[in-house]
This record gives structure tokens, sequence and C-alpha cells, in this order.
């Protein structure tokens, strides 16, 4: 006899799997990957695979000798941290910090919590900036390495638009006169990957686009992103119009420090962002608020791993308190 | 370089003494006036705070052991007689001794005897079961097997065995909550008196079918065919709805059922071996599943 | 277009069955009628065993108010009235048939006439539509009278026909549309009447535009018929959901449609109200789709209450070997068949057939907090969390984050990555909260 197979409703499923989502996540990383490629050459696939690789092979070892439990690997989450980690560190590090930064990332950050699901910082964010505090030397060498593609004398700046906006304002000039002394500071070169900063931000056309496809595949909501945009792009422009001189504005700090790699890949991962809707609009303005403050007032020229790590630690509380707007919110009399 | 040492020290030993005397104040001032018994009680309990008893916890059960001024139809199963003896000593009220109890698994339809008819494919909860089917084989009443009463145990004493597909009590470490019997949309655990030497007897089915159509689902089901009823001498065994029962009440331990039983439904835990009865084998087919269904459990009491 | 505001999932279509024609289902040797197909108290039978009956001839009558008539749906010999396993395998009161011939009862008008003036009154429509044993048949079958009597202090200002059927794969209500539109509009037009409402909506989502221009051209000839088109999305044709697209008003949290000003029907009530009222004929039979990707003949068929679910599988012709899932209404809400001699009952409206690559669950992996079943969820729920603590049996805090407002879609479910099955734990905590709450309700 035939047998039947019997569940609760529904029957079907959207096919949707996590594995399928971080595949997803990876595509829309890939037009950053290939540019970076063609700027930084072999340099930069040797990153992200080691990245990638050490990311997987910490988790399967840990999972499999340590935790004993069924290593996840092949949900393709750690891969994704491996990815974002080396796309968030300088074209110029050596390989070894990769690797120290995927142990942090896979070992500290995320599996001492759990595991997937349950990390409450974002594994590659805690890496990056494990590494930046322990190797600060290192981490903010902007030196661009020799590549097969562009003549080195055609290469922009050792510094970060950001790191020389600050050192310029530490010797007392005004930002207009900084960006006459830095031509290769201009929107159009940072747009189209010119201008220095890691591996991952060097084009933010190329990061637009995978955001578009990650939205496309409903991958992510708009809702985190756009929020990180706006709030910085509305405080920033208050204060540039109040003193131009002293504050760099909205569009110069969009495009630069990695606000675009970090509010794309970073802010919206899954497990340390809030979930509803209204939760992740405040979510969103809180990373927006603290990066333009870190940048502004604080000693480092960036911000937006600072202010997203930050938020991350007030995402369980936004996930209880913010609930979504429910469906006929009076209840019935009697 | 010594100012600074200095005033840190001044300012943390006063900072310390503000903030003991704020503590101090409040602690005095919001104290809650309890009986000092409830603590006492509540240091004797288990503290595993199952809510066996019928309480929110070993707190409340302690709170209401010292308000009522009685232990009528109080009883803490995990801790038993020897934590009660010490609650009515300590209250100085009269404790109604209980026989140990302990959960049984009504149901023997393993793997290999009731089929699997259908593939149940839902979260794996048999109240999620329950509340869709009869169950994935074609025993109404059986085991669904999918672990609600592991998951609800306290203690780790009930674990669903892979190979046969039913829940194993662990003996030692049962406390008789009653925590599985209620998670069991099936009514498949009851809790039975130990007995003494810690031998039961009990029926381990609870098919309500036809003896037919009960059989055919499985081979170890209770028919109903009464035999049991007749061979008992003291009244303790029932049938009603085609379904045996034994009453612990009146079951004297004298094992003439389940040698009686023809589907081995009658389940004897820790009784020492049958001696050899060469010629009074009875002629139903599945006889030997009786002796042997209860020597796995005689022999893991042994371990 | 409308649609609803929140939530809502966009499964692929798969109106596979939508050109099959209805045609009539042959009649089975033995028909199996429930007493009890219909929300509410079970009918009390009125036949003995060894009476005669005719088609459409009331064999069973309403054990109270939320209740329905149950009526003869073929000719023949009552054999045995008692417990016969449904399709989930449980048994349950039945009457049975052995069939004889297909004899009708004298009063049910049988010509194709179409019967457009009701001289009835409010309440003597009700009272027909009572008698003749409709019930919804948009799935959960409750009856239609009881939903045309608005409790005292409650106004009904509209009238919704659902004629949405966002489920994949269902194509009967469809077929009724095309086939029968001028019916389904006189049925709403009466209901109108019997609620005393002056507008009422006929509802159709986008992926049916001939019933869309049909039911339009028809529905221009009765005063305050409206169509309205809706956006293709799950769950639409939800009660509440409905409401929501078509009037933009919200039923409150434990409300009920009436709360705003709403009454929803489906199209196929409609036109059982058309035949119950106009043509005199009881609610036995039903189109029913047949289909599925693996199904080779599939059918709209119009079937008599009763049949067993063995004879629709067998006109489906040939199947895959292996292991099937059976499904008795749409692949987001219906029931698996698990006993496919259990009978097919008057509001059944569709036997689905999906393989085991189809419609096998995957492996249940940990939440990843990604949100997506918060996205999904139609009534603005937190499925992941009401998961989590339906498992702790946290009832308390469940009702609190508003679990009896489920409405057991499916789209959390349908969405999640990770396959946790949300919905299953989520729909046994629902019935435990909405338990407690009556009982409460009770003390008080």
């Amino acid at each position: 006899m035939r047998k039947l197979i019997v569940s609760p409703s529904p029957h079907i499923h959207s096919k949707d799997s996590t594995r399928s989502l971080m595949a997803d996540v990876l595509i829309a990383l890939s037009p950053a990957m290939l540019v970076s490629v063609f700027f930084y050459g072999l340099q930069a696939i040797q990153m992200v695979l080691v990245g990638a690789v050490t990311c997987v092979a910490v988790e399967w070892l840990i999972q499999k000798y340590l935790q004993k439990v069924k290593p996840t690997i092949n949900d393709l989450s750690a891969a994704v941290t491996g990815v974002l980690l080396a796309l968030n560190l300088p074209p110029n590090s050596p390989w070894w910090l990769t690797i120290v930064g995927s142990i942090v990332a896979i070992g500290v950050a995320k599996l001492t919590f759990g595991g997937l699901g349950h990390n409450i910082f974002n594994p590659a964010l805690v890496g990056r900036v494990f590494l930046l505090i322990s190797f600060p030397v290192l981490m903010t060498d902007w030196s661009i390495p020799a590549s097969w593609f562009i003549n080195s004398t055609d290469a922009v700046t050792g510094a970060t638009p950001l790191a020389a906006i600050n050192e310029g304002l530490a010797s007392g000039l005004s930002v207009k006169d900084i960006l006459a002394q830095n031509p290769g500071l201009s929107y159009s070169n940072i747009l189209f990957a010119r201008a220095g900063g890691s591996v991952g931000e060097i084009s933010g056309l190329a990061l637009m686009l995978g955001f578009i496809y990650l939205l496309v595949r409903r991958v992510i909501r708009p809702h985190i992103t756009i929020s990180i945009w706006l709030t910085i792009a509305v405080v920033t422009g208050i204060f540039w119009l109040i003193n131009p001189d002293v504050y760099t504005g909205p569009v110069f700090n969009l495009l630069t420090g990695g606000v675009l790699l970090g509010s794309i890949f970073m802010a919206t991962d899954y497990v340390t962002s809030p979930m509803a809707a209204k939760g992740q609009i405040i979510y969103g303005i809180g990373i927006g608020l603290i990066t333009v403050m870190i940048r502004y007032w604080g000693s480092y020229p960036e911000g937006v791993s600072f202010a997203i790590l930050i938020m991350n630690a007030f995402t369980p509380l936004i996930n209880k308190y913010i609930h979504p707007t429910r469906f006929g919110k009076e209840v019935r009399n009697g | 370089m010594s100012n600074i040492i200095l005033i840190t020290i001044v300012t943390m030993s006063v900072l310390g003494i503000i903030l003991a005397m704020v503590l101090y104040l409040v602690a005095k001032k919001f104290k809650v006036e309890e009986d000092p018994r409830i603590d006492i009680i509540e240091a004797t309990m288990p503290g595993a705070n199952c809510g066996g008893c019928g309480f929110a916890g070993c707190r409340d059960f302690a709170t209401a052991c010292v308000k009522a001024g009685s232990l009528e139809g109080k009883f803490c199963p995990v801790g038993g007689n020897a934590v009660m003896k010490i609650v009515g000593e300590k209250l100085g009220l009269q404790v109604e001794e209980k026989a140990p109890s302990i959960a049984v698994v009504r149901c023997n339809g393993n793997c290999d005897v009731r089929p699997r008819t259908s593939i149940y494919d839902g979260s794996s909860s048999c109240r999620v079961s329950a509340s869709l089917y009869n169950g994935d084989t074609d025993c109404a009443f059986g085991c669904l097997g999918l672990g609600d009463c592991e998951a609800a145990c306290p203690f780790d004493s009930i674990k669903i065995n892979r190979t046969t597909g039913l829940p194993e009590v662990n003996p030692d470490t049962c406390t008789a909550c009653g925590s599985c019997v209620s998670a069991c949309p099936k009514q498949v655990i009851e809790l039975r008196p130990k007995g003494p030497k810690d031998r039961r007897l009990f029926v381990a089915c609870r098919n309500k079918d036809k003896g037919g159509v009960a059989r055919k689902a499985c081979t170890n089901a209770c028919i109903g065919c009464k035999k049991c009823e007749k061979v008992c001498n003291f009244e303790a065994i029932s049938v009603t709805d085609n379904l045996a029962y034994i009453d612990p009440a009146k079951c004297r331990l004298c094992r003439k059922c389940a040698a009686e039983c023809p589907t081995g439904a009658i389940h004897e835990v820790n009784f020492p071996p049958r001696p050899p009865k060469p010629a009074a084998a009875p002629a139903s087919p599945a006889a030997p599943a009786a002796p042997a269904a209860p020597a796995t459990e005689t022999l893991k009491k042994e371990e | 277009m409308r649609t609803f505001k929140i939530g809502g999932v966009h499964p692929h279509d798969k109106k596979i069955a939508s050109d099959c024609p209805i045609e009539q289902f042959p009649i089975q040797s033995k028909a199996y009628l429930p007493l009890s197909q219909h929300i509410g108290a079970p009918a009390q039978a009125v036949v003995a065993v060894g009476d005669k009956v005719l088609v459409g001839q009331l064999i069973a009558q309403a054990g109270g108010f939320v209740s329905s008539p149950i009526h003869s749906s073929v000719s023949g010999t009552v054999s045995a009235i008692g417990p016969v396993k449904d399709f989930t395998g449980r048994a349950i009161p039945t009457i049975t048939i052995d069939v004889e011939g297909d004899e009708w009862d004298p009063s049910i008008d049988r010509s194709p006439d179409i019967v457009r003036e009701c001289a009835l009154e409010p309440k003597e429509i009700i009272a027909k539509i009572s008698a003749m044993g409709v019930v919804g048949l948009g799935g959960a079958s409750f009856p239609t009278h009881v939903k045309l009597s608005p409790p005292p202090g409650k106004k009904a200002e509209c009238l919704i026909i659902n004629g949405a059927e966002c489920e994949p794969y269902l194509t009967s209500d469809y077929r009724l549309l095309i086939e029968h539109p001028e019916e389904i509009v006189i049925g709403a037009t009466i209901m109108m009447k019997a609620l005393g409402v002056k507008r009422g909506y006929i509802a159709i989502e986008e992926n049916k535009p001939e019933a869309i221009a049909l039911l339009t051209k028809t529905a221009a000839s009765y005063e305050g018929v409206e169509v309205v088109k809706l956006r293709k999305k799950y769950p639409q044709g939800g009660e509440k959901q409905l409401i929501d697209a078509v009037t933009g008003r919200r039923v409150p949290s434990m409300g009920l449609p009436i709360d705003a000003g709403a009454v929803v029907q489906n199209v196929g009530t409609s036109f059982a109200v058309y035949e119950a009222v106009q043509k005199n004929k009881p609610l036995f039979e039903g189109v029913v789709t047949v289909t599925g990707d693996c199904v080779k003949n599939r059918g709209n068929w119009l079937l008599r209450a009763g049949t067993p679910y063995q004879a629709l599988l067998d006109s489906a012709g040939e199947l895959p070997v292996g292991a099937l899932k059976l499904i008795s209404g749409g692949p987001m809400m219906g029931r698996t068949i698990v006993n496919p001699e259990g009978p097919t009952v008057k509001s059944t409206s569709a036997l689905l057939v999906l393989t085991a690559e189809q419609t096998s669950r995957q492996k249940e992996t940990g939440c990843i907090r990604c949100g997506k079943c918060i996205d999904a969820c139609p009534m603005g729920l937190e499925p992941y969390l009401l998961n989590k603590l339906a498992r702790l049996g946290r009832y308390d805090e469940m009702e609190a984050l508003k679990i009896a407002d489920c409405i057991e879609c499916g789209c959390c479910l349908y969405s999640c990555p990770a396959y946790m099955p949300l919905l299953d734990n989520i729909r046994i905590a629902k019935a435990e909260v909405i338990k407690r709450i009556r009982a409460r309700a009770v003390q008080k």
C-alpha cells in the first residue's frame, strides 16, 4: 500500500533556506569583490580566499572537536563572515592578519554565543575591531599595493579620505583646503573606485549593485540601510550648513569610510539586527547618529564598525519592546 | 602622586559608606515579614520546582504547608515520604504515608509490532500530531513516539528509545512528579505504585478498539479477551471497552495474568525469572513476547 | 488595485486546472454523509436504517441555531447510521446511503432558467437559507444563516463576495465565476437584501482577468453590486484581509467581520444561496477541483457530498510511485488526507495531490532571526517568538502577544528559511490560549 505523507498546513514552502540566503549575500558581494580584484589583483583574491577558508575551517574544527556537534558550515554563514571580514581590511594587510581576524570572528564572536542565530555581535565586525585595536599600525596602513592593472603613480593618496580630513583638521586646515590639497578625494573618484579604503569599499557603485540585488531577491528589506543613510545625510547636512569649514558634508560622509559596505552588508546581518520594521528604523537611526558622533568628535576617523557593534548590543532590547504593527489594534468590546 | 592616591582612597571609602547606609535603610524599610518556617521548609524541599505537588514550585508548596496548618492532601512526590516526614517534624504536623510511585509507559507498540502506515512530516511534537490525526500507525491510542514526555521531564528520566520508538523510564531517577503524564496527549503514561521490591504488574496497552482491529494494528495490543480477568483471584483486573486494567490497590502480584495473556500486553517488572514450564506453554504464537519484554527491563535494573 | 496592507506572501499560483470546465462527477455506489459538516452543533438524524430517501431530501435536522441541516446527496436506502472513519481516520457519526438510481425530490427546480426576482422578505430569505443547509464554502463551513443574522446592536454596511481564491492550485471558484456569473450576482443581491445593505462587492484577484471582465459586465445590470480587482497576494481571501483590502477597515483584535460593518461570503456560497432561494435546491453538491502537477486528468467536478476521496483519486489517472501527500483544500491551509476512503462533505473544495519532493519539509535548522516570518504575517504577529514561547508553554506571554489573532494562514512557515515548524506549534498554543480566555470569560 502506498504510504501517505501527513503534516499540518501549509504544505508548500518558499524554498528559501538559510543556505540560499547566504549564497545570495555572497552573490551580492561579488561586484565589490570583482572590482577589488581588478584594482588589487592577487592580493585581493588571496585575502578573500584566506578569510573564507579560515572562517569555514575554524567553524568546522570547533564544532566537530570542541563542541562535538554536527558542523553547520553548509549554511555558508561562515563563508559570508570570512568574505566580509576580508573586504573590511586594508588592501595591504598580511595574510596572517586575515587569519587572526577570522579566528576571533568565528571562534569568539560567533560560536561562544551558540553559533548562527545566537551571537549578539556581528562576527565579521568583531574580528575587524579586534584587529583594529590590536594591530593599529597595520590596520591603518592604506598604502596601495602594486597591481597588474594600474600604474602605481596613478594610485591615489595613501590615507583614506576621512583620515586625510581628520589629520588636516588637526593641523588647523579647513575642510575646503584639505579637499583642494587632495585631488584624489573627488566624489567621482570615490564612487568609481579610486580613493583609498578597505578592500571591499573601493567602489560605491559595485556595493550599490549588491544592495539592489539583495532588495530584488527580497533577502533584506531596505529599512535599516535607508534609515542609516538618511540619518547620516540629515545630521551631517545640518552641521555642514552651520560650519562647512569644520564639518564635512553629507555626500562626502555617505560615500566614505565604509558607510556603504557597513550599511548594506554589516548592519543588515539578520542575527544582530532587529526583526520588526519599526525596530529596524530605530536601529538604523542609532547607527547613523553614532557614526556621525564618532566621526565629528571621536578620535577615530571612521566610526561605522563601532556604531554597528554598539547598536548590536541594543538589538535584543529593541526586539523586546518594539513589536510589529498588529492588524486591528483595538480590542473588541464585550 | 600620593595626593591622587589619597583622594582616591578617601572618595571610594566615603562612597562605600554612603551606599552601605542607603542599602541598610532600604533593606530595613522594605523588609517583608515572612514566617521563618517557610524558609526552613523550603530548604528541606528537593528544589526541582517541578510542580508535581500541584503548587507553582517548592517555595509555593512550603508556604502552603505552613499556612494551611495541616498536611492533608499535600505531598511532594519528588522528595517522597522521607522529605514529608521532615516537613511534618519541623511543623509538628501529622504526615500521611504514601506508597512511592513511578511513571509507567502503557504502550508496547514498538516499531516491529506496530507498522507505520503513514509518514508524519510535521513538527516533532506529539500534541501537534495528535491534533491532526490518530497517529502514524493504525492504533489510535498508542504512543506517538515524538517525545513530548521527554521534553516535559524535569529530571531527564524519560527518554525515547530510538530503536523501539517508545519512551523508557529510568526507575532510579523518576520521581513520579507527573509532568510526563500531563504532557502526553494520548494518556499513555500512568503513575503507579512502585510496589514491594519495585515489583509491578501492568497492562502495557491503551487500545480500546475491538480485539481484531487492535491486533491488526499492533501485535502487542490488549485485545480485551478477558482471560486475565478470569484467572485473577483477587478481582484486581477489569476489562472495559476492550481494554484490561490492573488495579494496583488490589493486585497481589501473583503473575497469573501475565502468563495467561495471549499477546504479552501484561508487563511484569523486576520479578525473578519464572521457573521453566515445559508443557504449560500457551498455544498463542505471541506468547514468547511476554517474558521477553520484561526481561529487558529487569536487566536494565540490574546494571 | 487594492490589497491588504500588512504581510502576505507570493506563492506561485499554479492554476493548472483553470481550463477544465465543470462536469458532473459520476455517482458512486455508496454515499457517506457525516452529521457534522459545519462548525457548530452536529445535526440530528431524522431518518432510520432502511428508509428510502430522494436526492435533496432532509436526512438530519439542525442541532441548534449555530448548526445546519443535512440533505441527502443521492437517492437510495439508508443502510447504516453510526461511526464511519472520516478523511483523518477518526470515526465520526455518519449516515450511510446505498445508492439506487438518481431520483430527485420533486420540489427542486432543475430547469436551467435563471430566476432573477426574489419576492421573499429578509427574514424568510434567512430561514430558507438555513433550511437548505447552506454553509460557508470558503473553508470554515460556518453556517451561512448565522453570518447573515448580525447580533443585536451590530449593523452590516456591506457584503463582500470573496472570489479572491488566493490559494494556489484551486480553481473551483474561478470556474463558477465564469460559468455562472449571473447566478452569483443574484445570490449576492439576495444576501444584500437579507442583510439590508445597499452595497455589495465581488472581490477577484488580478490573476483571473476573464472573470473580472465577465462579472463586471454582469454586475452592471444589478444595482449596488461592484466588482473589485485585487492584487495577487496570499492570503488575500482571508476574511479580515479581504475587508481591509476592499473597504480599508480593520476588524479589531479578537473581533468579527461585523465589527467592521462587513459580511464576507464565498463565491460558492453565493451560488448555493441562489440555488437554495430561487431553485429550492438544498446544498448537497459543490464544485471540487482535482489537481496537482503530477495529476494527469485534472478537473473541476460538480461533486455530490459524501463521495469517498478515493473515487476522486481514481479519476485523477495514474499517479507517480512513491509517497504522496493528498490534501483536502489548498496547499496553504488544506488538511492532509490520511484515509482516502473517508467522504467529502458539502464544503469540500479540492483534492490536491503533491509528490514528496514538492511537499516534504526539510530538516529544521536554527532560527537565524531574519524576520521573514514577521514580514510575512498578515496579522502583524511575531511567529518566531510565539513558536519559542509555545515550546515553553508560556501562555500568558503569548496571549499578550496576540496569538489568539493568528488566522493560521501558514505564511510564517512558508517563508521560514530555517524550516522551523512555526505554525504547527503556534496552532496548538493558540487553541490552548483561546481555551483559557473562554474559561476566564465563563468565570466572570
